[in-house]
């Protein structure tokens, strides 16, 4: 699977984006966000205050959406556009 | 027609409202730019770093346009967003809507705006001679 990171939660993480291999009990954003801080640290430090969005292949997200596979998934802040 | 430009570099306001006036004979056209303001702090901005996700930010845009250009039967919508390292006074975001009256020029140029601040996918980061800070959401 797919992650790209974006702002803050990339500068936090280090990276901008990696593939990972996730169990196949992980069904939902939710589920992925879980694997993904118990998996490492640092997630903790750039997701437990839950001030971030979910895209999955562009389209925003919420925490209960099913994770397809094959999909790019972004992790981001609150945008600040115009 | 809806126009999305994306890019680093700057644009030229007078060349972009010349020439959409230019190519329609619609009545009304009505322009919002945001540009990079000084911040209030005691530490000067040296630079505004803007940080897009290329991808959903072209599909953001063009799904606003899109949406405002059918519900105030806009003539022309052109949408020019900048990402990279600007500094004061740098021109941002340029929206243009044209249409037959004011009112609806204006509702759609509006709309725009207050839609892409909260939804499409772009990040700012003030650089000040002493830090560096992520921009809050400010709707």
């Amino acid at each position: 699977m797919k992650l790209i990171y974006f702002a803050k939660v990339r500068e936090i993480l280090g990276k901008s984006e990696e593939i990972i291999e996730v169990p196949s009990e992980i069904k939902t954003i939710q589920n992925l966000i879980d694997f993904l801080i118990s998996h490492d640290p640092s997630y903790k430090a750039a997701l437990e205050d839950k001030d971030f969005f979910v895209a999955c292949d562009e389209e925003l997200v919420d925490m209960d959406f099913i994770i397809k596979r094959k999909s790019e998934i972004a992790i981001f802040p609150p945008v600040t556009g115009g | 027609m809806i126009e999305i430009r994306i890019h680093p570099q700057s644009f030229d306001i007078d060349y972009e409202m010349k020439r959409i006036q230019e190519s329609s004979s619609s009545g009304a056209m009505v322009s919002f730019l945001g540009s990079v303001r000084d911040i209030q702090s005691k530490n000067s901005l040296k630079n505004l770093e803007i940080e897009h996700y290329p991808k959903m930010a072209h599909k953001v845009l063009n799904e606003t346009a899109k949406y405002a250009f059918e519900k105030w039967k806009l003539s022309r919508c052109l949408i020019i967003h900048r990402y990279g390292k600007l500094k004061i006074n740098d021109p941002i975001v340029l929206i243009v809507t044209q249409s037959d009256h004011r009112k609806e020029a204006f509702k759609a140029n509006e709309y725009i705006i207050d839609f892409l601040k909260i939804n499409a996918p772009f990040w700012k980061k003030e650089n000040t001679s002493k830090d560096s800070y992520w921009v809050s959401q400010k709707p």
